[in-house]
């Protein structure tokens, strides 16, 4: 069977190692905190500003002045500390964050990222942190659906769409297999309802086994 | 450096074609009363520096609704909640310069900071770096960029002293501190403003020398 999101999450989650700097970037990304074991002593970054980010709080415990960097409320946790924002990504590009999980559109076989524009003429761009984390987290790791709703692969010879990033994604966590991007090219490191070789049938990207 | 007794009073001044920095990430540090202020007021033609590009219908939105805007410079702009910039974006009515997030930050922190221009990893190799001159440094490639400097910055923090002095509460922090030294007027809008002393010097964020204008909202 494929992987349902929380399990693409549970997946990441397992490969984020102990006592890590982590930011997990918006929208699914999200999800990975929820798979994180108690006492990992992971601790989560958000680029607005919060180290030690701690989950959802209650409806009465809302507190505008404490978001996340999709701008939901959040909590800080004991050994929180805030800081403004140049400093933030001042963390990211000087190499101090362990990991950053990302959402893409594509993913290239030389680790090139796109997620944040289609390119469309009647779309309005928007970046936010995603071209800081992707060059400045030490392991990136993305997480998307291996095809797009018309079957394509966004695991792709070279991005079509705009890139964020260049070089930069170590690993892909997917609904049917995970990735490592080394220098040598795509390993297979797990697939999940599917084989190696359909993969390999099915991707214009050169596989390798782990 | 004034404390003000109005918003009105704070945003007196401010001329058109100004660059304003607008401090908040979504409305979480937004000055949404010294933006209402600035409605008041009338200037226009501004360019706008901020994270976002408006939320909802107040504060920057409201101020780009009105027309006063003929810049935006700004990482995110599109949002869920982004129908009043996304509009006249469309109708090309607004322009857009497109800034990734941290090289905003650091643009300012330049300005701020005396520094001329520097060479950041951020953005290689993409759209947003076309054009710009870019520099190999021990292997690595950068692409350089300038500083973004205000003429005003309009930010929220949490308290100030009678000097000045701001400390800010949890992630409304944000784009603040470095706005508050990169701009020729600095205007605060706070909850409280606090006998100077009160602060505890150990724990300000923002010292009193970026700062021009206080109000409590």
């Amino acid at each position: 069977m494929s992987l349902s999101k929380d399990e693409m999450a549970a997946a990441v989650a397992r490969d984020i190692p102990a006592g890590a700097y982590v930011n997990l970037g918006i929208g699914q990304p999200t999800l990975v905190a929820d798979h994180l074991p108690d006492g990992s002593g992971v601790v989560l970054h958000t680029e607005n500003g919060l180290l030690n980010m701690g989950p959802r709080p209650s409806d009465e415990e809302v507190d505008p002045d404490l978001t996340n960097a999709g701008k939901q409320p959040v909590t800080e946790l004991p050994g929180s500390s805030y800081f403004d924002s140049a400093t933030s990504f001042a963390m990211m590009r000087g190499g101090h964050l362990d990991v950053c999980v990302l959402g893409a559109f594509q993913v290239s076989a030389g680790g090139d990222i796109a997620n944040w524009h289609t390119g469309a003429p009647d779309a309005i761009p928007a970046v936010g942190g995603a071209m800081d984390l992707a060059i400045g987290a030490k392991s990136v790791f993305v997480m998307m659906t291996l095809f797009a709703k018309d079957g394509s692969s966004k695991l792709v010879p070279s991005c079509t769409y705009p890139l964020t990033g260049v070089g930069c994604v170590d690993r892909v966590y997917t609904d049917v297999a995970t990735f490592e991007i080394t220098p040598d090219g795509v390993v297979v490191l797990d697939t999940f309802g599917t084989s190696y070789d359909e993969l390999a049938e099915r991707l214009d990207v050169p596989l390798s086994r782990a | 450096m004034r404390v003000c007794d109005t918003a009105a009073e704070a945003v007196d001044g401010i001329e058109d074609g100004s660059t304003v920095l607008v401090g908040g990430f979504g409305m979480a540090g937004m000055p949404v009363q010294l933006i209402d202020a600035l409605i008041d007021q009338g200037a226009t033609d501004l360019t706008v520096v901020s994270n976002n590009a408006g939320n909802g219908d107040t504060g920057l939105a409201a101020l780009l609704a009105k027309g006063r805007v003929r810049k935006v410079v700004c990482s995110f702009p599109r949002q869920a909640d982004s129908w009043v910039f996304d509009g006249l974006y469309r109708d090309g009515k607004v322009e857009l310069e497109l800034v990734p997030q941290g090289n905003l930050a650091e643009r300012m922190r330049a300005a701020g900071a005396g520094i001329g221009a520097f060479f950041s990893p951020t953005g290689v190799g993409t759209p947003l770096a076309e054009g710009k001159e870019t520099r190999e440094i021990d292997g690595r490639t950068y692409v350089l960029e300038l500083p973004i400097k205000g003429d005003v910055a309009l930010i929220g923090a949490h308290l100030a002293d009678r000097m000045g002095n701001l400390v800010y509460r949890k992630t409304a922090r944000n784009f603040g501190p470095v706005m508050a030294t990169a701009a020729t007027t600095t205007i605060v809008q706070v909850r409280e403003v606090v006998e100077t002393g009160e602060l505890d010097p150990e724990a300000i964020v923002t010292p009193s020398i970026y700062v021009d204008r206080v109000v409590a909202v």
